[in-house]
């Protein structure tokens, strides 16, 4: 039973990171780029270290995917962040 | 299945190779020679070498990457330089020379020397095999490896005028306090900082080392740096400069102890392990602050 449900998983997971990049070649500008890559990616690893957590015997292996995942989500929402905002335009911005 | 798999990336790699080469911008091309690295990497990874991907992985996408693009100032404007023929042959006689040695190795009779390798493990003090042809087998190598990089430091240091020389390194950003850079520069280190420490102790016996382990700190404490959590330090501070050389002259102190019981960098029998450690540790040290400092450049007023 495990089987078929860690491949629906990845599989899913795998359908998740083909959206974000089919939405980073084809939306028309940066900030929606930006939102397809990190938030699909961010969601298609989730759901391939699920799937690959089920297929894992060793509760130290699924606690290693658990935090490559929560790892990989704080590293995509600040680089995204921080992207943004440096692409934002800033005539108005009080100087330090 | 997994063969149609390595086909797909090994093309991957050669394509992504090819487009970095051939790119029009500057940037493209930077950012292309970063994504064929991590291919790479895992390239090496499906054949079994994982203390390659991780070097490669950590200084070959990720340090070279963010070096070339801090050389190349207004990157995302400028239009490549054009190839030209004379290094495009060179690269390419090089490329098939190696490719011939390398096909030389598999049909040499006898024994290889994997097999040798492995035979002298026990006495080489690591029981991760890239470890022992590193520190044991091949120690002047990469006591020589460390010393390159040290000169390379001094070389980016002597891009300072005049009157900056000894200054701080400068890693300004504009960071505001409690903003998102400032939180990640907080969260991530310690994270990092153990993971760092892990992938050196871990490659006496598993993957990992000093190269490995001592990018992971470099990245931290840059990020300290950039988000402001830690000045950027004094190039001619006395400290400073101890750590830059800590780990070769600890490497060259155990290479002559090594004379004392017939040659150098042999390590004393009954020592073997607890000196690989203590020179993987102390050149850990000593590459994460040369890393850092490559990439903070030369000291410099204001930029």
């Amino acid at each position: 039973m495990t089987g078929p449900l860690a491949a629906a998983l990845v599989g899913a997971g795998v359908l998740f990171f083909l959206a974000g990049t089919v939405g980073l070649l084809r939306f028309p500008d940066l900030h929606a780029r930006l939102h397809a890559l990190t938030k699909a990616d961010t969601l298609g690893l989730g759901l391939v270290a699920a799937g690959v957590a089920l297929l894992a015997g060793d509760v130290l292996v699924v606690a290693r995917l658990l935090l490559i995942w929560l790892l990989a989500m704080l590293a995509a929402a600040t680089a995204g962040q921080l992207i943004a905002r440096a692409a934002r335009p800033r005539p108005r911005e009080p100087r330090p | 299945m997994s063969a149609l798999f390595d086909w797909l990336l090994a093309l991957s790699a050669l394509a992504l190779g090819l487009a970095s080469v051939a790119a029009r911008s500057r940037f493209a091309a930077i950012a292309l020679f970063i994504a064929y690295g991590v291919l790479v990497s895992l390239l090496w990874v499906r054949m079994g070498a994982v203390d390659v991907a991780l070097a490669e992985a950590a200084i070959g996408a990720g340090l070279t990457g963010v070096l070339m693009l801090q050389a190349a100032p207004g990157a995302s404007a400028g239009p490549a330089p054009r190839l030209r023929a004379l290094p495009v042959a060179v690269a390419a006689a090089t490329a098939a020379a190696l490719m011939v040695a390398v096909a030389d190795i598999g049909r040499a009779p006898g024994e290889t020397l994997g097999a040798r390798a492995m035979a002298e493990l026990g006495r080489a003090g690591a029981d991760n095999p890239v470890t022992a042809v590193l520190l044991s087998y091949r120690g002047w190598d990469t006591f020589l490896e460390t010393v390159v990089l040290g000169v390379a430091l001094v070389a980016v240091w002597a891009l300072a005028a005049e009157a900056q020389w000894g200054g701080p390194a400068t890693a300004r950003q504009r960071v505001r306090p409690a903003g998102l850079l400032s939180t990640f520069g907080r969260l991530l280190p310690p994270v990092g900082l153990v993971t760092g420490a892990y992938l050196v102790w871990t490659g006496a016996s598993a993957p990992g080392g000093a190269f490995q382990g001592g990018t992971v700190l470099a990245a931290m404490w840059l990020l300290a740096m950039m988000a402001d959590r830690v000045a950027a330090p004094a190039t001619g501070s006395a400290a400073i400069r101890l750590l830059l050389v800590a780990g070769p002259a600890l490497f060259l102190a155990a290479g002559l102890l090594g004379t004392a019981f017939g040659t150098m960098f042999g390590w004393p029998p009954g020592f073997e392990k607890p000196a690989v450690l203590a020179v993987e540790f102390g050149l850990a040290v000593s590459i994460a602050a040369t890393l850092a400092l490559l990439v903070v450049g030369p000291p410099q007023l204001g930029r």
